[in-house]
């Protein structure tokens, strides 16, 4: 039918460029089939593909790829630098308990040396005062002997004279030798 | 029905093949508006990933996140469907991909040509594939590669039937591979062109105009899944060719 519609296309002018062509310039039947066109499709195709195939291996995926693997390299970089991190961070918590330990330690030890060195000075202290306290009270009772002689001395003295002053006032004549031996013979008495 | 309703139907006019410039026959060499669209298909391909790509940058902008999603997916499809062999041929599968994708896309501005409607296009790319494929499988696998026709699995005397209907299966590979893209664009296009037709009637106008809409949104998914379809089709044979052995 085609063909017929063709010759008569033809036959009634020749202007159709092509035998696919009718005269009014509409399609006869499926251009997709028509052969007089198919060779320059066909070209046209293999330049096309062609050209996409040469700019995609060369250029196009060789770009995209190396974007893709950059990436991918940077993600692994950095998960391993997040690793690498964490580990440090437990590492500095880890540091930080053993410091804080060891300052509790050492605070523990500074007191208890501290407590030692005031309790020796307080011993000292407390030994110099009773070594003080002792020199004083034994000066003291050398005082208070002194101080007991000194009385006795005074008694006995008193003791003579007023034995002279009774022989005296009895009428007596004194020997203040045998007065003085006698009051002394009676004090020691 | 066209001298009844007044109405002017030619669907088909949009597939006619134009020279560019001037109105001389149409020479193999001659700059056509296949020319042009299929060459518009290139443009955006090396635009694509010439400006998405220019900043090469680790935290991609948007075109770029576009140029990565294409570059993944393609590759996982290759990987997943042919394994670690078939790598090495996915910039042919690449190309396959983007050159459909985006002449399916273009072909849906208005007024433009479908190079992918066109059945030389798209038998020179169902043939392409199938040629190449199976000559990768006999340099792969010699003759080996014929195992592909011969079940190991099947009972002994089934084995010669389900030869030769492998057979038959694998030489209309090509065919459907190409007519199934070139009849789905077409079919969408050419019925797009139908209901616009009736957008000249007043009172269907409104409910041509609504199936037009619904028809393109249905040609945009045909677009994309005729592209993703003649692609996995192409790994899936190249599976065929690098391990014949099912």
């Amino acid at each position: 039918m085609a063909t017929e519609t063709l010759v008569e296309g033809v036959a009634q002018g020749g202007a159709a460029v092509s035998s696919c062509l009718g005269l009014n310039g509409s399609a006869i039947g499926m251009p997709q089939l028509c052969a007089d066109w198919m060779p320059n499709q066909i070209f046209w195709l293999l330049v096309a593909l062609i050209a996409i195939y040469f700019f995609l291996s060369r250029i196009g995926l060789p770009r995209i790829g190396a974007v893709l693997a950059e990436r991918q390299g940077t993600i692994t970089n950095d998960i391993a630098a997040a690793e690498e991190m964490k580990l440090q961070a437990v590492a500095a918590e880890q540091a930080y308990v053993e410091a804080l330990a060891q300052a509790r330690a050492d605070a523990n030890k500074i007191v208890a040396e501290a407590k030692a060195g005031i309790q020796k000075d307080l011993d000292a202290a407390l030994a110099k005062a009773d070594v003080e306290i002792s020199a004083k009270s034994a000066q003291s009772e050398a005082r208070i002997g002194e101080i007991r002689a000194g009385a006795m001395d005074a008694v006995t003295e008193v003791a003579k004279d007023t034995a002279k002053e009774l022989v005296a006032a009895l009428g007596g004549s004194p020997d203040a030798r045998a007065v003085n031996a006698a009051v002394s013979a009676r004090l020691k008495g | 029905m066209a001298e009844e309703t007044g109405l002017v139907f030619h669907p088909m006019d949009q597939f006619i093949v134009k020279p560019l410039f001037g109105d001389g026959p149409v020479m193999w060499y001659t700059p056509t508006n296949a020319t042009l669209w299929m060459l518009l298909a290139v443009a955006c391909v090396v635009a694509l990933f010439v400006l998405g790509t220019r900043g090469r940058a680790v935290i991609p902008t948007r075109l770029q996140s576009v140029a990565e999603v294409f570059y993944g997916f393609i590759y996982k499809m290759v990987e997943d469907v042919t394994g670690h062999d078939g790598v090495k041929y996915f910039p042919w599968i690449m190309t396959l991909f983007l050159f459909i994708f985006f002449s399916n896309m273009l072909a849906l501005i208005p007024m433009s040509f479908s190079p992918t409607s066109q059945i030389a296009v798209t038998a020179v790319l169902g043939f392409g594939v199938f040629f190449a494929v199976t000559i990768i499988g006999f340099v792969k696998n010699g003759t080996h590669f014929l195992g592909l026709f011969w079940m190991k699995d099947a009972p002994m005397f089934l084995r010669p039937i389900i030869a030769v209907i492998e057979v038959i299966s694998y030489f209309v590979r090509p065919v459907s591979h190409s007519i199934r893209l070139a009849g789905n664009i077409t079919a969408g296009h050419a019925v797009i062109k139908v209901f616009a037709a009736f957008a000249g009637v007043a009172l269907i106008a409104p409910a041509s105009i609504l199936a037009i809409t619904a028809i393109y949104a249905l040609e945009v998914l045909v677009a994309v899944i005729q592209a993703y379809v003649f692609t996995i089709l192409t790994c899936v044979y190249l599976k065929d060719a690098l391990h014949p052995g099912h």
